[in-house]
C-alpha cells in the first residue's frame, strides 16, 4: 500500500516512468497522468482566451467607458441629483430585502437541518422555485396581486396605498427574487453539523434561544454572511422584475440598474457606465468578500483535519 | 402523534416551520398562483390563441434556440474552464478563479449596456467583427453573446468540484492498462463527470430563457427577429394587455417547472454517480 502522502504530487511521482538515454545519459520524465505540456498550454491559452472574451474585457470596458469623457463627466454623473435618489433607493431596498431574507434563510435552514418531517425536499425545491422564474414574470406576479387591474388593487386604491409603480412593490419584487440565497447556503451547512451540539446545549439546560445564540449562530456566521451578501449583490443589481413593478418615476421610483437603462436610452452612454461602474464595483467587491471566506473556511477546514 | 415529524429534544420546529411556511406562502406561493388563477379565467381557446400566435411563436423560437446554443457553447467551455482551473498551475489562477462568478454578482443590465458597447459597430470588438459582415449587435447574434455571459459560471461551478474529487488512483489505473491521456480522459473521467456537466448545462439553459435585462441592450428588439418571450410579456404589461402577459407568463413558468423537475433529477444522478466513481 502507498503511504496517504499530505501532497498529491507524492502519489503521481510514482507513476512517473523514467526513459533514461544510455548513450546521452539524458533523462525525459513524462508522468503518465499529466498531459504534454504543449496539450496544458494549450488548454490555459484557450480557456483564458475565452475568459478574456466573454469576462474581462465586458468589465473592463464598463470602467474605461465610464471614465472615457474624464473624471469631471464621471463626478457630475454619479452626483446627480436622480443618481443619487436611486443610490438611497438601491440601498433601502436592499436594507429592507437582505435581514428579511436572513430571517427566512434561518427559520428555514432550522426546520429543514435540525428536525426530520415528511413532505421536505418539496419545500427545499418551493424555496429554490424563485431560482427558477424569469425576473419578468417575478414582477408581473405582483402587479397580477396589487396592481389596479389585480386582486387587492380596488381596495388599495380605495385606502389609498400604493405598491405597484412605488416602493414596496420594488422591495416585494426583490425579496421575491432573493428568497433562496441565504436558506440554500445555511441548510446543507447546518446538515453537515449535525444537532449534537444543540441537543448537549439542551440537555444541560439552555433554553432554545441560548442554544441558537450560543451553539448554532457561532457555527453558521460564516455561512450567514456569504449567504447575506451574495444576497445583497442580487438585491442591488435585480433589473428585470423591479423594472416590471417599478413604473420608472425618477428621483422616486428608480433604482440603480434603472437609472442606467433610463440614461442608456437618452444615449446619455458616459453618465450611464458612470453608475454601472459603481454597480460593476459593487460586485468585485462581492466577489472579493466571497473568496475571502472561502479561502477562510478551507483554511478553518485543514486545521480541523490536522488535530 | 402523527407521523409527520420524528421526535426531536430541540425545540422551534413549529415556529420555524410555520414562519418559513408562512413566508414562502405570502411572498412566493401566494403571487405565483396569481398568475395561473387569473390565466384560468381565459376559456382553453383564448388562452391557446394568445400563445401561440406569430409573433409570439417566433419569440419562443429565438428565446429557446439561442438559450440552447449559449447554454452548449457554456458546457464546452465550462468545462474546459473548470479542467483547467483543476488541473494546471498558472499565474493569476486564483483571481481567475474568482471571476469566473462575475456573471452572478454584475448587475444584468450593466453586463447588457458593457456587452451592446463592445459589440456595437464602433466598439473595441464590433469593429474588428463588422467589416467581416458579422453584425452582432442588434441582432440574434447579440442575444447570443449575452446569454453566453449569463451563463457561464453554470457549468464551470458544477464540474469543478467533481473533478476534484476524481481521485488520481482512477487515472493512474487506466494509465497502467495503457490508455493514453485521451482515452483517460474519453473513458475514465467524462462519464464521471457528465451528470454535472448535464446540469451545468441544464442551469445554464434555464437561466438563459428567463433572462431579461442583458438581453434587452443588445438584442435590438424587432418583432419576429431579435424579440425574446420575456420582452413580449413587457411589452403586452406596457400595453395593459394583462390576459395577454398573464398568459405567457404561464407558459414560460410551466417550462420553467419542467426545467426545475430535470435539474433535480439530473442533480439526483450526479450525486449518485460521483458517490459510486
Amino acid at each position: 500500500m502507498v503511504e496517504p502522502t499530505p501532497q498529491r504530487t507524492g502519489l503521481r511521482t510514482i507513476m512517473t516512468t523514467t526513459i533514461t538515454f544510455p548513450l546521452s545519459g539524458k533523462t525525459f520524465q513524462q508522468r503518465a497522468t499529466q498531459e504534454p505540456s504543449w496539450v496544458r498550454c494549450f488548454l490555459i491559452g484557450l480557456a483564458l482566451a475565452f475568459l478574456t472574451l466573454f469576462l474581462f474585457v465586458p468589465l473592463i470596458s464598463v470602467f474605461y467607458e465610464a471614465f472615457k469623457k474624464g473624471v469631471d463627466v464621471y463626478l457630475a454623473a454619479i452626483t446627480d441629483p436622480d443618481a443619487v435618489s436611486a443610490i438611497k433607493l438601491t440601498l433601502t431596498v436592499a436594507a429592507i430585502a437582505v435581514p428579511l431574507n436572513l430571517v427566512f434563510g434561518i427559520a428555514a435552514a432550522w426546520a429543514i437541518a435540525k428536525f426530520e418531517f415528511r413532505g421536505k425536499n418539496l419545500l427545499i425545491t418551493l424555496i429554490d422555485l424563485p431560482f427558477s422564474v424569469s425576473p419578468v414574470v417575478s414582477g408581473l406576479i405582483y402587479v397580477l396581486v396589487f396592481g389596479l387591474q389585480g386582486w387587492l388593487g380596488p381596495w388599495l386604491a380605495e385606502h389609498d396605498i400604493k405598491i405597484i409603480f412605488a416602493v414596496p412593490g420594488i422591495v416585494l419584487a426583490t425579496v421575491f427574487v432573493t428568497v433562496p440565497f441565504i436558506a440554500r447556503e445555511l441548510i446543507p451547512l447546518m446538515q453537515a453539523q449535525g444537532t449534537e451540539e444543540e441537543e448537549a446545549a439542551v440537555v444541560l439546560g439552555a433554553s432554545g434561544w441560548q442554544t441558537f445564540c450560543k451553539i448554532t449562530l457561532p457555527n453558521i456566521k460564516w455561512g450567514l454572511l456569504y449567504g447575506a451578501i451574495l444576497c445583497n449583490a442580487r438585491a442591488m443589481g435585480e433589473f428585470g422584475a423591479v423594472s416590471v413593478v417599478s413604473g420608472h418615476i425618477r428621483g422616486s421610483t428608480n433604482t440603480m440598474p434603472l437609472h442606467v437603462e433610463i440614461l442608456y436610452n437618452e444615449y446619455n452612454f458616459a453618465a450611464a457606465f458612470a453608475v454601472a461602474s459603481l454597480l460593476a464595483l459593487l460586485a468585485l467587491v462581492t466577489l472579493a468578500l466571497k473568496t475571502l471566506i472561502e479561502f477562510r473556511n478551507k483554511q478553518h477546514q485543514t486545521q480541523r483535519g490536522d488535530e | 402523534m402523527n407521523h409527520f415529524k420524528q421526535h426531536s429534544i430541540l425545540p422551534g420546529f413549529n415556529l420555524a416551520l410555520g414562519f418559513t411556511l408562512l413566508y414562502l406562502s405570502l411572498i412566493v406561493l401566494i403571487p405565483l398562483s396569481a398568475a395561473f388563477i387569473r390565466t384560468a379565467e381565459l376559456t382553453w381557446s383564448e388562452f391557446w390563441t394568445i400563445v401561440t400566435t406569430p409573433r409570439v411563436v417566433a419569440s419562443y423560437r429565438l428565446t429557446f434556440g439561442v438559450s440552447f446554443a449559449a447554454a452548449l457553447v457554456n458546457a464546452f467551455f465550462g468545462l474546459l474552464v473548470a479542467w483547467v482551473l483543476v488541473r494546471y498551475h498558472f499565474p493569476g489562477k486564483k483571481i481567475v478563479d474568482a471571476l469566473v462568478d462575475l456573471p452572478f454578482a454584475l448587475p444584468t443590465a450593466v453586463a447588457g449596456i458593457a456587452l451592446t458597447a463592445l459589440y456595437s459597430g464602433n466598439g473595441w470588438i464590433g469593429q474588428y467583427l463588422e467589416p467581416l459582415g458579422i453584425k452582432v449587435a442588434f441582432t440574434p447574434l447579440g442575444i447570443f453573446v449575452a446569454l453566453t455571459f449569463i451563463g457561464l459560471p453554470f457549468v464551470v461551478r458544477t464540474v469543478q468540484p467533481v473533478l476534484e474529487d476524481i481521485e488520481a488512483e482512477l487515472e493512474e489505473a487506466a494509465a497502467t492498462l495503457g490508455a493514453n491521456r485521451w482515452q483517460t480522459f474519453a473513458k475514465v473521467i467524462f462519464p464521471i463527470l457528465f451528470p454535472a456537466l448535464m446540469t451545468g448545462f441544464a442551469l445554464a439553459f434555464a437561466r438563459a430563457i428567463g433572462e431579461y435585462g442583458s438581453v434587452i441592450f443588445i438584442a435590438g428588439n424587432m418583432p419576429m427577429v431579435s424579440e425574446i418571450t420575456p420582452l413580449l410579456i413587457v411589452t403586452k404589461l406596457e400595453q395593459y394587455d394583462y390576459a395577454g402577459a398573464t398568459a405567457l407568463s404561464v407558459v414560460m413558468l410551466v417550462i420553467s417547472f419542467i426545467l426545475l423537475l430535470i435539474i433535480n433529477l439530473l442533480q439526483w444522478w450526479s450525486r449518485r454517480r460521483s458517490a459510486r466513481a
